[in-house]
């Protein structure tokens, strides 16, 4: 390492194990809705710019809010998903100036949020506690232009109004995470609850799921918390890990050369994959929350609660233990994979139509990365029946479940297309007696007990129908005709 | 009047929340006027409430709920008629240090 490296903080010695990282995060995800938290514009990714304006997401003197019924029934889905409280709850006004918000103030939960106190469990097992899923609205996007591009050299921003005023649930948890690993799994399984039920779709490349982490670190074994930092700007599960993974890095680096940790909010840097400062917590904004004047009270009666708790589809959690019921044997990894890419249903239904189970988790692991397409569970259960009979080799029943993904329809004509079908038994037989007669030399040999002569009459045979043949049922029919 | 409840540098900070620029003289006064309001708070605080149920709204109704659907959005050149400055469909705005607090 080059002495400028080992000089900054961070790059220095790797992650010492007499420390430990604490990490707490902030899930921020844009609801499903049609329409804005707070107006009727519609709620919709991309658009040109400022089209989906109104005047309550303008902030235009004279326009008052008006609550969304479906963003609270997401935020109910999301709180009883995540095993929290429902509580009476209200809206302040958080005060700030920024062109991202035209009224100057963002319309947010504060000291009385919808959701407390839940819980959520990795597929590991660890629960960690949730404080509170709370009710926000989205702000506006700002594009700085001129000045090279970085944000403190712009000549000057563009505003786009398009992402005001979009419901988002902001879901706060405890520190309870001890990794940069566990931070992923974390995520993961946010997500994996907001898209069962139906709350958002978790595109975090879109937007739509953003993360803010707080950072600390401690001696292993002290139960009290480091100074944390706040870092903004992590746009993907990879850039979560290596930002915790750097920033952890460069506490323990200042700790360790006797330094202090400020309190700060970080900017994650993907290019240089590093975190940068943004401001110092001395500098911070005082909000001088309120409760919002224009809005009234949110008390969803126990009758609707109940009716949504109903209405919630089976979670991530619940179908991870049914999949590890019929698939024992199976990573829990590969368990997790299965149901964050919503193909938990199908295995189950293909294991269930008679497919091993080793097989058709290898399928939905390792061959499905991209969605079942048109593959139906009958055809996964046909195709491993298929692989276990022998009649398809590892390699060509990965080529015959592209077919089904593509086109769909069944394993057995999918084969045939491919030329994969098994010999008929007469086209073998003859095929065999023509090579013991243009061999006699081998054929004697082999007759003598050479072993190594099957290979190369299987070799042969293989050759001549390019791979078509059962190698199990040439070796047979050799020893048949040995007599 | 008792003692002094908000000082003049509380005032000044309150005000720079606010992005109003006082004069010295305006910031004596409203820090005497703020002074008087907070006294009245200060009385109000001394009432004997413990029977009371706190209230979350001067209206007595909860849950005014909208359906979510989509209704009119507004013209956006219209709207952009009125910002000071616009550029490719956009709002355009003095820059702005760091991202958003």
């Amino acid at each position: 390492m080059s002495a400028e490296a080992a000089a900054i903080p961070g790059l220095g010695a790797p992650a010492d194990t007499e420390w430990e990282t604490v990490v707490g995060l902030e899930v921020h995800a844009e609801l499903a809705t049609e329409t804005k938290l707070f107006s009727a514009s519609p709620n919709r990714f991309g658009g040109d710019p400022n089209t989906h304006i109104d005047p309550v997401s303008l902030g235009l003197p004279g326009s008052l809010p008006v609550l969304n019924e479906k963003a609270v029934e997401l935020a109910i889905r999301v709180g009883l998903a995540l095993n929290c409280r429902i509580q009476p709850s209200v809206f302040a006004r958080k005060n700030y100036f920024y062109p991202d918000m035209p009224k100057d103030y963002q319309i947010s939960q504060y000291d009385q949020p919808i959701n407390v106190d839940g819980w959520l469990e990795l597929p590991t097992g660890k629960r960690i506690g949730i404080e509170r899923a709370h009710l926000e609205e989205d702000t506006g996007k700002t594009v700085h232009i001129g000045g090279g591009g970085r944000i403190h050299e712009a000549g000057y921003s563009l505003v786009d109004y398009n992402r005001a005023g979009v419901p988002l649930i902001e879901i706060v948890g405890h520190p309870e995470l001890r990794s940069a690993t566990e931070a992923r799994l974390y995520v993961a399984e946010v997500r994996s609850i907001l898209v069962a039920v139906g709350a958002s779709d978790g595109k975090m490349e879109e937007g739509s799921l953003r993360v803010d982490c707080n950072v600390s670190v401690r001696p292993l074994g002290s139960d009290r918390l480091g100074t944390r930092c706040e870092i903004k700007n992590v746009n993907s599960l990879r850039s979560l890990g290596r930002a915790i993974e750097y920033e952890s890095r460069r506490q323990i680096d200042l700790l360790t050369s006797g330094q202090a940790i400020e309190q700060q909010t970080r900017h994650w840097n993907e290019d240089d994959g590093r975190t940068h400062a943004l401001r110092s917590k001395e500098e911070d904004y005082d909000y001088r929350y309120f409760p919002e004047p224009d809005l009234l009270p949110l008390d969803p009666s126990p009758e609707w609660v109940e009716q949504i708790r109903q209405e919630l589809p089976s979670l991530p959690r619940d179908r991870r233990l049914r999949l590890v019921e019929v698939a024992p044997s199976t990573d829990a990894d590969h368990i997790a994979l299965a149901v964050e890419r919503s193909m938990d249903e199908l295995a189950l239904a293909a294991i269930e139509g008679g497919g091993a189970p080793e097989r058709v988790m290898t399928h939905i692991v390792h061959n499905l990365a991209d969605g079942p397409g048109q593959l139906t569970p009958d055809a996964l259960a046909g195709l491993v029946g298929m692989e276990d009979k022998g009649e398809l080799t590892a390699t060509q029943a990965k080529r015959v479940l592209a077919v089904l993904v593509d086109g769909g329809g069944s394993p057995q004509d999918a084969a045939q297309s491919l030329g994969f079908e098994a010999m008929d038994t007469g086209e073998l037989e003859s095929l065999v007696d023509g090579l013991i007669s243009n061999h006699p030399d081998e054929w004697s040999r082999f007759c003598d007990g050479d072993a190594k002569l099957t290979g190369f009459f299987v070799g042969q045979v293989m050759k001549a129908t390019r791979g078509r043949a059962d190698g199990k049922a040439v070796t047979q029919l050799l020893h048949s005709r040995k007599g | 009047m008792g003692q002094q409840r908000i000082t003049r540098a509380e005032c000044a900070h309150v005000a720079a929340l606010a992005r109003l620029e006082l004069t010295d003289e305006e910031l004596d006064r409203f820090t005497g006027q703020l002074d008087e309001l907070l006294d009245h708070v200060a009385e109000v605080e001394a009432l004997e409430i413990d029977d009371l149920v706190p209230t979350m709204h001067a209206l007595p109704i909860t849950n005014l709920l909208r359906p979510d659907v989509p209704g009119d959005v507004l013209d956006r050149d219209e709207v952009l008629a009125h910002a000071p400055f616009a550029e490719d469909g956009q709002f355009r705005v003095p820059p702005v240090l760091g991202e958003a607090p």
